[in-house]
């Protein structure tokens, strides 16, 4: 023990924030016991002055870090390289865009027109009939994602019990893209909660979104997540609402990885039923990489490819167990997505996209070289 | 190099590999290049504090703040040039000089224990008190024999820092 009197060193701090081990433990591992020397003498400064493995943590967050490979679109490989293939992919262009483009769209617009002229009479006419009027409604809106669908025949496998609706009960899903929306709505018509988008996304939202009894929010207003959490747990307490959608993320991400989940579905003391949600990326990638494309953008990529091919997994309920927080329930039932759905787990909040990280990480960082200079200087001079 | 394209010609290529001395190869820098143009989100060119920020794991590193003021606003050719002190061809001698450099933030060639509690105070924040921060930093300097005054080079520096402790390796992922 006599040892450690001159070896402080800065250890190999982790930056993913690892829950199993308790930093000091992490440290101790790494204290270093040097048999006495001839430099021994210089040891001291010389552990002081090594920065390296800060240093190294930042080159390597530089170099790439996995924030980063969560939104990153990757390309699909090129297979239409050569003297047979080519043609073969212009006559592939010329059918989608010329043949299966101008259909698609037909058959949405007339989705649409279909919706339009049926929605808002029922939603005007039947005021008094609220039960019928509602149900009237969730099947219109089921109908026109039927048609989104359709507009980009979308090949969805659907695995496991279709929701019901029941009290006390909320979903979760993994996010892609405001297009897991269309396709969980298509089959059930949930209550989701959204952030608040411009254009004619913001209109959808206005009327039949919010006749389905959605939750908007806007991610920028600090004080609307007490708001916000107030009005869900309004809504799972009402027995007539529509089974409640939430996406714990916050954010699409590439669907090759899952980010830390918010805990605002998991404490609403309900029971969690998970959604799995993968995307096959063979004909198109499905991820909406929000700060490359307007979502009009992306919706026209997607129905300009030959098909969207998805595996929706509905899973079995969870509750929050007896000495569990919920923010471990949150992590335990993202397991579970990410395990069915076969993608990779990060440690990193969706919302990093938007906001910086928190100072407290950082202080952690701090305090953690903080204590090997404390503990030295303690054993110097106990 | 064409700043608004994200291919680099065969010659762009081997005039980087001379330029950091041979230490990556050339699937490195396409890799590095790719990384450069992501993190460079609107093609610039060079890479904005911002935009380096926008890594969180980036962001929450102690040395951040002193790092971007020699990362800010490189172009493709120095962002290489830096990194390359921590690529496993780098030599000690080179890796110690990226050491020095961020201690010795006014470029005169010394580092005084005023420097290194510069690097201390960000490493530590505010879990040290300066008092503890002076005492463990003179303790240092006069166990190896310099004072409290001293001014410490770069040959210092070699001497000093131990070859074999030093972690300085990142892998740079090529597909």
């Amino acid at each position: 023990m006599s040892h450690e009197k001159n070896t402080i060193r800065y250890p190999r701090v982790e930056s993913e924030m690892d829950f199993s081990r308790d930093p000091l433990e992490v440290l101790e591992a790494e204290l270093v016991m040097e048999p006495p020397k001839s430099e021994l003498t210089k040891m001291l400064l010389s552990n002081l002055l090594d920065i390296s493995p800060i240093l190294n943590e930042a080159a390597s967050a530089i170099i790439d870090d996995s924030f980063t490979r969560c939104f990153k679109s990757n390309p699909p490989e090129r297979w239409n390289w050569n003297i047979y293939l080519f043609p073969l992919w212009c006559l592939g262009v010329v059918i989608r865009y010329g043949i299966l483009f101008p259909v698609r769209l037909l058959l949405l617009t007339g989705g649409w027109l279909i919706f339009l002229a049926c929605f808002y009479p029922v939603h005007n006419l039947l005021k008094d009939h609220d039960k019928l009027r509602r149900k009237l409604e969730r099947g219109l809106v089921e109908f026109l994602c039927g048609a989104f669908v359709a507009s980009w025949t979308g090949v969805i496998k659907y695995h496991g019990p279709r929701p019901t609706s029941r009290p006390k009960q909320v979903f979760v899903a993994n996010h892609t893209s405001m297009i897991d929306f269309i396709i969980l709505e298509q089959t059930t018509a949930f209550a989701c909660i959204m952030q608040k988008h411009p254009g004619w996304v913001g209109w959808l939202q206005t009327l039949p979104l919010d006749s389905l009894g959605c939750i908007m929010f806007n991610r920028n207003e600090a004080q609307d997540r007490l708001l916000v959490a107030k009005k869900l747990r309004e809504h799972v307490e009402n027995p007539e609402s529509n089974p409640l959608l939430i996406f714990p993320e916050g954010t699409c991400v590439n669907n090759e990885y899952v980010v830390m989940f918010k805990k605002g579905a998991f404490e609403l003391g309900c029971t969690v039923y998970p959604i799995a949600m993968k995307y096959n990326k063979i004909f198109v990638d499905a991820f909406w990489n929000s700060r490359k494309q307007s979502f009009t953008q992306h919706l026209l990529r997607l129905m300009t490819s030959w098909a969207v091919v998805c595996d929706v997994w509905y899973m079995e309920p969870q509750t929050i167990l007896p000495d569990e927080t919920p923010i471990e329930f949150a992590e335990r039932v993202r397991n579970l997505i990410g395990e069915r759905a076969g993608i990779k787990m990060v440690p990193w909040d969706g919302y990093l996209k938007y906001q910086r990280p928190s100072p407290k990480l950082k202080q952690k960082k701090q305090q953690e070289l903080a204590q090997v200079i404390i503990r030295h200087l303690e054993e110097k001079f106990a | 190099m064409g700043n608004s394209s994200s291919m680099l010609t065969q010659y762009d290529l081997e005039e980087l590999q001379t330029h950091c001395q041979g230490i990556f190869s050339q699937r490195e820098i396409v890799a590095l290049y790719e990384r450069f143009c992501a993190l460079d989100r609107t093609g610039k060119g060079f890479i904005l504090s911002d935009e380096f920020m926008a890594v969180p794991e980036f962001a929450l590193n102690p040395l951040a703040e002193r790092l971007l003021r020699t990362l800010e606003g490189v172009n493709f050719k120095e962002f290489i040039t830096l990194l390359s002190a921590f690529s496993a061809r780098a030599s000690y001698e080179h890796k110690v000089e990226f050491i020095f450099r961020v201690y010795d933030s006014d470029r005169n060639g010394k580092v005084t224990m005023y420097d290194i509690l510069e690097v201390l105070r960000d490493l530590s924040g505010s879990f040290l008190t300066d008092d503890q921060r002076k005492q463990v930093v003179i303790q240092a300097l006069e166990e190896a024999g310099f004072s409290e005054d001293s001014a410490l080079t770069y040959q210092d520096f070699l001497e000093v820092l131990n070859k074999a402790g030093l972690k300085m390796e990142v892998e740079v992922p090529v597909d």
